[in-house]
């Protein structure tokens, strides 16, 4: 598992990357009351704002980790938001995307190094 | 402004809570403690919750003649019978600018010998500098040696009646000064959740020791300003600096309500408060814009700030959002803004541009939930 400085952690299963938030991530945002997708087919370049989250305190989004094609969405988020909170390295993935380029995925951090980032 | 950040007298009972603590109208203040926001607010819809409101301002204003006097005075800078409230009874109303828009909300209350107000926190500066420029012949005093707990939901009397009985005998908007072995307690009937509950002033030394006592009881959970929040929002309250501020009147605010028969035109006491000319206008013509509910559809809350078109293709902006957030207990998302006056019926579908997606919301009675007050 990879972790990012925007607390999403991405799962490598044979160059598709599942993305996910941590549970640091899950916490400060608070309850999630809305999640918006991206459409599976989607071309997106590292960086893009590909999810959005809405929790009772605020807006925020979910970036690309890396260049690729969207693969799969976890529709079931759509209807039941809640499950970020209740188990967001579980159930709570957002969506897979086929890798362009795996050498980017070698820019993020290791558990321990995430754990570290988070103090 | 100060760096500092002020303190209620609750504050290191917050901590032990495990609260999560923000800077607020120059306090630092719980915005919500282990449960979260959402459940903080179920629970006090469905049981009851304890808020510290201390950072709110407790004002006495006093006039040689009594209550009637400082009644008479502080009509000249409301637009609210004052003459009219009847003894140990309180009432909502708006300070005044010249040009009909509001400086601030409050609650009134005849105590007797004297009026005690209650003002927001992030205003109170300006609102006792108000008072004392505006109430000659009154005096002005800032109560600084006493906390503000809010107890709300409905439990909440047969909880705060555990330590007080006689508050069972007051009904919505009564207030009433009771001893308790926390001191006098200054209790009112009233809150700003939509729920049947208290607000409870305290001396500040004798605090956390009620807040304690209240807390044991299996029925109280403490909140804090996120649920505090979202409990007003669908209760369709206004939160002030957002929902109404110096630019917008109490009748575009739609608080009508708020301003007696007494106070409008043809009135025995018609205006006499600033900005009387434009509101009393208002009042008998309309206005132009017009605060309103609107519940989008979908799940996605509108904001704060998104702007509010008549059609999805349109460029025009017409109205804008005031507070938005999703209602844990309506379970979708709920907004008031600001919108034409050809545009308040309920049911007429505006659109909200959201993240540059322009999305559908009808215009929605309020409340967003229905107000339980003890009547």
């Amino acid at each position: 598992m990879k972790y990012t400085e925007e607390h999403e952690w991405l799962r490598n299963d044979d160059d598709v990357v599942v993305v996910g938030i941590t549970d640091h991530a899950s916490e400060q945002l608070g309850d999630v009351v809305f999640v918006e997708l991206p459409e599976v087919g989607t071309q997106v370049a590292k960086g893009d704002e590909i999810v959005v989250i809405e929790s009772v305190k605020a807006a925020s989004d979910i970036l690309a980790p890396v260049d690729g094609e969207i693969v799969e969405v976890n529709e079931a988020l759509v209807d039941d938001p809640a499950k970020v909170n209740s188990d967001p390295l579980g159930e709570a993935w957002f969506f897979k995307m086929k890798i362009s380029d795996p050498s980017q995925m070698d820019d993020y951090m290791d558990e321990d190094a995430y754990k570290e980032f988070i103090g | 402004m100060s760096d500092t950040l002020r303190t209620t007298p609750l504050h290191a009972l917050h901590n032990e809570l495990g609260a999560k603590m923000v800077p607020f109208a120059g306090y630092e203040m719980p915005v919500q403690y282990g449960l979260g926001v959402m459940k903080e607010h179920l629970h006090t819809r469905a049981a009851a919750g304890l808020f510290d409101v201390s950072h709110m301002g407790q004002v006495i204003v006093r006039a040689e003649g009594g209550y009637e006097a400082a009644a008479r005075a502080m009509e000249t800078l409301v637009p609210v019978s004052l003459l009219g409230l009847k003894e140990n009874r309180q009432r909502y109303g708006v300070f005044t600018n010249d040009e009909g828009g509001i400086l601030d909300d409050l609650m009134m209350a005849n105590r007797g010998d004297h009026l005690f107000v209650v003002v927001n926190a992030a205003c109170k500066a300006d609102d006792i500098a108000h008072m004392k420029a505006g109430l000659p012949g009154c005096t002005v005093e800032e109560i600084t040696d006493r906390a503000l707990l809010a107890l709300q939901g409905p439990q909440s009397e047969e909880v705060l009646a555990r330590l007080v009985p006689d508050v069972t005998e007051m009904r919505f908007m009564d207030v009433g000064v009771f001893d308790s072995p926390y001191g006098a307690l200054w209790v009112s009937r009233s809150g700003y959740t939509g729920e049947d509950g208290f607000e409870i002033s305290v001396a500040a030394d004798r605090a956390e020791a009620f807040a304690r006592d209240l807390l044991a009881d299996e029925a109280v959970e403490p909140i804090g300003l996120g649920a505090r929040d979202s409990l007003r929002l669908e209760a369709g309250l206004c939160l002030y600096g957002h929902d109404i501020d110096s630019s917008t009147t109490p009748v575009e605010a739609a608080l009508e309500w708020a301003i007696q028969k007494v106070r409008r035109k043809g009135g025995e006491r018609e205006g006499g408060f600033p900005g009387a000319d434009v509101i009393l206008e208002q009042l008998e013509n309309g206005a132009p814009r017009r605060r309103v509910g609107l519940r989008p559809e979908g799940r996605a809350p509108m904001r704060e700030g998104t702007g509010l078109f008549d059609a999805a293709g349109d460029d025009e902006q017409i109205g804008r959002v005031t507070s938005g957030a999703f209602g844990p207990t309506i379970g979708a998302p709920m907004s008031m803004g600001y919108v034409p006056a050809d545009k308040t019926q309920t049911g007429t579908v505006l659109y909200g541009d959201v993240r540059g997606k322009k999305l559908p919301a009808s215009v929605a009675q309020m409340p967003f939930t229905p107000a339980r007050f003890k009547r």
